[in-house]
């Protein structure tokens, strides 16, 4: 019964996502929270587009531009919160000595976290897919294979996002688990989820396009509207995730260090 | 160093801990064998706890360094981490988890072969069968204490790292994890570093003790030693005379002659 301590270790990713499921499974709030705040939101984005529609009868709002913009920022906002929600379940439990000192990797700590926020968004976002197809007739699926390249770039994005904000809970506390949930909206306005790069002022366009959501956002509007699919604008943003990816880990793991300096890890709290 | 080779569970060597101006553990050596049971006593603010930190490799030495089975913990943890665990009532496992939930979550973490016959042992050895599938924050103190004890050996710890073990319980609780304390160590040949306030629980587990203050080790001997060598009747007013700096060994042992 000897416990072995491989370098990596698919098993542990497993536990640490079977004790995420378990939590979920066992607490129906946390279920109907996943579901609720994006159906308010698609619904809101729904009647909006419907009555711009008729207003101004734009070709664009027709499309399902703006439906189509609410769900994919849904998937950018809802994957980070959801990497970061399972890390903060560790700090709120008072449960992170115990994954530190056990043979947990951070790699494989973080590959949990990122399985989560799959599991997490699948959990909303798939219902309330459906009902956008039920009450507007906008069906994100419809949108085919390009969605995988959509979904991938986010979700990227995300975790990004997520190691950063995860890291700096774990340096300082959770005074610092405001982040969390407000450091994504920095990103609003800059990737342009509701109208397009050109609408920004002249000095703004080169930051977003440093954002790899903006180039999602163009990408699914030129599809939506134009019926092109834009594989250089999908390669742009896979291009600055690797470089965002690279910057969200070095974060992560300079912060658990930094942290381990500081004496954080013994008491997790405020 | 090879982790076979050396005697030792745990070597420290000139360890230091600075958070900016504060100075939580000076500079302090020691070296506990393996198979021994160790308290390490301090009043609040000792070190206590900063030290046990970096021996579990949760806190960074500023200076020095501490290995456990020859494996620098500042360096090197993962070689030995599943080969320690910790038990601290600073830390809870999972509240709206079950008892078992948990403990196949620790489990599967440390390497666990057969995690379901392992969760049998715990329950029959720690007496968790009739809580074992209610959630872990709805126990009572005894209960959770019982439990976090569970995870703490569910890997059979060559090093097990204990901070206030029995802190809160009522007396035939704490009595009760004591025992099983001996039993494990006796079983497995197991080296356990315990932190407490408790001198009776000091003076009947441990073979040896280190008294911290200030951040360093003030005294550092078996229980029966201490005792005689301040001239006291019990190890907790050798403790009081440590921690108010009221007599030193030398004096206590001229008083006594």
């Amino acid at each position: 019964m000897r416990a072995t301590v491989p370098s990596f270790s698919p098993r542990r990713v497993g536990a640490m996502i079977l004790r995420h499921w378990y939590l979920l499974r066992s607490s129906w709030p946390r279920l109907i929270e996943l579901i609720y705040w994006p159906a308010v939101q698609m619904f809101m984005w729904g009647f909006l587009q419907l009555g711009v529609a008729r207003q101004a009868g734009a070709a664009a709002t027709a499309a399902g531009t703006f439906l189509a913009a609410f769900l994919l920022w849904d998937i950018l906002f809802r994957g980070q919160i959801g990497f970061s929600m399972s890390f903060m379940e560790e700090m709120w439990a008072r449960n992170l000595p115990n994954l530190m000192i056990s043979p947990l990797r951070p790699v494989e700590f973080v590959i949990a976290l990122m399985t989560m926020s799959v599991i997490r968004l699948a959990v909303g976002f798939l219902p309330v897919t459906i009902l956008a197809i039920l009450f507007f007739g906008f069906n994100l699926w419809s949108l085919g294979l390009a969605l995988v390249a959509f979904f991938a770039n986010l979700f990227f994005t995300a975790w990004a996002v997520g190691m950063l904000c995860s890291g700096l809970v774990m340096r300082n506390g959770l005074g610092a688990e405001g982040l969390t949930w407000s450091m994504m909206f920095i990103l609003l306005p800059l990737t342009c989820v509701y109208y397009p790069v050109a609408t920004l002022p002249a000095l703004v366009q080169p930051v977003a396009w440093a954002l790899p959501p903006t180039a999602v956002f163009e990408g699914m509007r030129a599809l939506v509207i134009d019926h092109v699919f834009r594989a250089d604008l999908m390669l742009w943003a896979l291009g600055l995730n690797a470089i965002w990816l690279a910057v969200g880990a070095t974060s992560f793991v300079l912060l658990l260090g930094s942290a381990r300096q500081a004496g954080a890890l013994i008491q997790t709290g405020e | 160093m090879d982790a076979a080779t050396t005697a030792n569970a745990i070597e420290a060597e000139g360890l230091a801990k600075r958070y900016r101006e504060a100075v939580a553990v000076d500079g302090i050596s020691f070296a506990i064998a393996r198979g021994t049971i160790t308290g390490l006593l301090g009043g609040n603010g000792a070190g206590k706890t900063t030290t046990i930190g970096m021996i579990i490799g949760l806190v960074a030495p500023s200076a020095g360094r501490v290995r456990v089975f020859g494996a620098d913990m500042a360096r090197e943890p993962y070689r030995v981490l599943g080969r320690i665990n910790f038990e601290s009532p600073y830390v809870d496992l999972p509240h709206r988890l079950t008892v078992r939930q948990n403990l196949t979550v620790f489990g599967l973490l440390y390497g666990v072969a057969d995690t379901a016959a392992r969760i049998a042992e715990l329950s029959a050895d720690l007496d968790l069968a009739e809580f074992l599938d209610r959630q872990a924050g709805k126990l009572s103190a005894g209960q959770k204490t019982r439990v976090a004890l569970a995870k703490a050996l569910v890997n059979e710890p060559d090093l097990l790292v204990l901070d206030e073990p029995t802190a809160s319980l009522d007396p035939d609780t704490a009595d009760w994890i004591r025992g099983h304390l001996e039993r494990y160590r006796a079983a497995r040949n197991a080296t356990i570093l315990l932190a407490s306030h408790n001198m009776f629980e000091v003076e009947r587990l441990c073979d040896r003790v280190i008294m911290m203050k200030r951040g360093k080790i003030v005294d550092d001997d078996a229980p029966e030693h201490l005792i005689a060598r301040y001239g006291r009747k019990n190890l907790e007013e050798v403790f009081l005379d440590v921690a108010r700096g009221r007599r030193q060994p030398a004096l206590a042992a001229e008083a006594t002659r």
